[in-house]
Formats: structure tokens, sequence, C-alpha cells
């Protein structure tokens, strides 16, 4: 193809996308669409993956079978929903294995926010309440971005998503109604688990490079700081409900814009924790890339006894 | 040597009565294990009543590419539908 039929191809395909029309995968794309593409969806796949490891650590430690179910089924979510979205990502002619070793070698990114150390179960009710919060905020609007099976997933997560967040709030509730050394605890978590979860919204915009090509493509409607306000608007009387104060002097509601004003950012503790320096980094790669190590002889023992059944059935038929 | 796990098409009838439709894909050994794949992934909540797996290599799929010709023919052709032909104002039901 000449650079001006690819230029022509271009503008059909903006002008579809302008037109809310959804781009299937066998549909022509630009290679850049193609990869933001696959670096998103594997990214938030990943993220899905990864974030079963801080809130799997407390399902053996659950305080009742209640909370062990709920927590169960909600890792148990996470993990489709990083399977709908693995398998979304491959349509765009990227192979799980590559996905995967693109994750354990450390190529790929995955949210921030799974860095942290989950060390009391106050945790789970602020993970909840808070890190599925503030993805509910960043998904619900990427049911409607314009590769098809990405929006298609994103409706099936959303959907679940909200279960999430709920439980969450329950724990924190309870703990918030109980004795004061279990509200005190509630507390801690909100602590530790708040400026994470700002962050986890994305670099402030003036630092975000991607949001001008992204809100184009409907991979983003909302710019990063927009979509904070949002989460803190909302989350802040949340914390009134449960009496909890939010780790925040600066925080404080303006009349005249009817948002809170907040306090700055650490960005110097975010870019930290990207680029490897967090908490519990290592930790997490290593538990990921021992499962999947560990898990090898089980997947190919399975691929083995498929196929000396196929050879089996090939067999009786001649 | 390891061999990956090939893709498998996952259809899922969501109630009686209704076609199954496209829900997604997944990987698995062979066809009883994506099937209970499937049931895991994708009806968690009583999404459906009935799954049907294809591994991904049996599709045959159309070409994009191709949908003028596919698919512009039918355009012209309005006579194919009931709003083309003349009735008189008395015929009520037709
Ligand atoms: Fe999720
Ligand atoms: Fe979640």
């Amino acid at each position: 193809m000449s650079e001006k039929e690819i230029k022509s191809l271009e503008e059909i395909f903006e002008a579809r996308i302008a037109r809310d029309e959804k781009i299937e995968p066998k549909d022509w794309m630009p290679e850049k669409y193609r990869k933001t593409h696959i670096r998103q969806i594997s990214q938030h796949a990943h993220s899905e993956i990864v974030g079963m490891l801080p809130e799997g650590n407390w399902i053996t430690r659950a305080p009742s079978l209640r909370r062990k179910a709920a927590l169960l089924a909600k890792v148990q979510d996470e993990a489709g929903h990083g399977l709908y979205l693995y398998a979304a990502c491959e349509t765009l002619g990227v192979s799980r294995d590559e996905l995967f070793e693109q994750l354990h070698s450390g190529k790929a990114k995955y949210s921030s926010i799974f860095n942290y150390p989950t060390i009391t179960w106050a945790d789970m009710g602020a993970i909840g309440w808070l890190v599925d919060g503030a993805a509910i905020i960043n998904q619900v609007p990427l049911c409607n971005t314009s590769f098809g099976p990405y929006a298609r997933a994103m409706v099936r997560v959303c959907k679940e998503e909200s279960f999430h967040q709920r439980q969450g709030f329950e724990i924190m509730l309870k703990l918030c109604n109980g004795t004061p050394e279990q509200k005190e605890m509630a507390q801690d978590a909100l602590n530790r688990w708040w400026w994470p979860s700002l962050m986890m919204l994305g670099p402030t915009d003036a630092e975000s490079i991607h949001t001008e090509q992204s809100m184009k493509w409907k991979l983003k409607r909302k710019t990063n700081d927009e979509l904070r306000q949002q989460f803190i608007d909302q989350t802040v009387p949340q914390a009134d409900v449960l009496g909890l104060t939010i780790p925040d002097p600066d925080l404080k509601w303006n009349e005249e814009t009817g948002h809170y004003d907040f306090g700055e950012i650490d960005w110097d503790e975010f870019w930290q924790v990207v680029k490897g320096h967090g908490p519990c980094n290592k930790k997490r790669m290593k538990d990921r890339v021992s499962a999947w190590e560990n898990g090898a002889w089980v997947r190919d023992a399975a691929m083995a006894y498929a196929e000396k059944q196929e050879n089996k059935k090939v067999a009786k038929a001649s | 040597m390891s061999k990956n796990w090939p893709l498998w098409e996952i259809f899922v009838r969501s109630k009686n009565g209704l076609e199954h439709r496209h829900f997604g894909s997944l990987h698995a050994a062979d066809a009883e294990m994506a099937l209970a794949n499937a049931r895991d992934v994708y009806t968690r909540r009583s999404e459906g009543v009935s799954i049907w797996v294809v591994e991904s290599k049996h599709i045959t799929a159309s070409n994009p590419a191709d949908n003028g010709e596919l698919f512009e023919p039918a355009q012209d052709k309005v006579y194919r539908h009931p709003t083309f032909y003349d009735l008189p104002d008395e015929v009520k039901h037709m």
C-alpha cells in the first residue's frame, strides 16, 4: 500500500470511530491503534491477574465463612476479568504466551496499587471499597470504547464489579461498628490505601502522554484528573458514613466549584512504585512467575492427555 | 517441550427459547476442559443453561474487505421487503 492509500484508510477509520461505529478484530486498523490497544488491554488484564495476589493472601484467614465465601468469589471474578481481557487482546494477533512473557519479564506494566502489602484484614475492606471503587470509575466509560471485543469484555467486568465494592464497604462498616481496636484497624487501612488509590487513576493531565489520542479512540472519555475528582467527591461522603477520617488535612468542600479540594499527591512515590521500587513489586512478580512455572507440568500433562485421546479416536475410526 | 493449549470459542444459551450466543473465547487442552472452563469463566452467575465450545481454528470467517461484494447487493433489492408493494387502502391486514 502506498502512503497515500494508508492515509486515506486512516481517515475513513477515524471517521468510523467518530460516528460511534465499533472496530472489530478483522477490520483494517492503523498499526498504532493495534499496538496501543494491545498495550492497554494487556496491562489491564495483567492488573486483574496480579490483583488477585494481595487479596488471595487473606482467603484462608477470613474471619467468618460468609466473608471467606465472598472474598473467594471476588478473587475468582478477578481471574475471570483477566481471562476476558486476555482473550480480547488476543484478537489483535498477539498470543497468550507472548503476553505472559511480557508480564513475567517486567516489560509489561500492571496497576501499581497491587505493589502495596495487605497486612490486616481491614485491607480487604479498603481494597474492595477504594481500589475496586476507583477501578469502576476507570472502567465504566470503557464499556463504550471503540474496539468491540474490549467494550464487550468491559460490560461483563462492570456488571461484576459492584459486588466487589459493596463487600469491601461492608467489611469496613462492620469494623467501624465494632470494638475501638477494630475501628482503629479500619482507619489504619484507609490511611494506607487512600493515596495509592488516588494515584491509581493515573498521572496528572499535564504529565499524561496518551490522553489526546486515547480520547479520539474512546479509550478515554474523561481525563485522569476528572476521574480522580469524581472518585474523591463520591468517596468522602462514604468515609463520613463509616465515621473515618480521610488522611488529607487539605481536604475540604469547595462551595464554589461544587467539588472537594484536596492536598498534593506524592508523585515521586508513584513513579518509584511504577519503576519497580514499591514495597511488594518483587514479591508479586516472584509469586506470579512461580505459579506459572510450577503449573507447567499440569498444562503439559493436560495437553499430552488430550493428544492421546485424540489419537485413540483416530485409530478407532481408521 | 511444552505446547500451548488451543483457543476455543464459547457459545452460551442464556435460557431455553433463546439461541446460543457467542460469549468469548478461552484456552483449553480439549473440548471437555473447554466446557469446564467455560462454565467457570462465563456462567458464574447463572448466565446460561447450555454451552457449546468450538475450537477457533474450525471457524471460517468472512473478510471485512469483501463486505461490499457480499452485503451491498442486498441494498438495491427493495422488492424483498413488504413495503415495496402497493395495496389499496381497503386491504387492512396483509
Ligand atoms: Fe476486576
Ligand atoms: Fe474487582
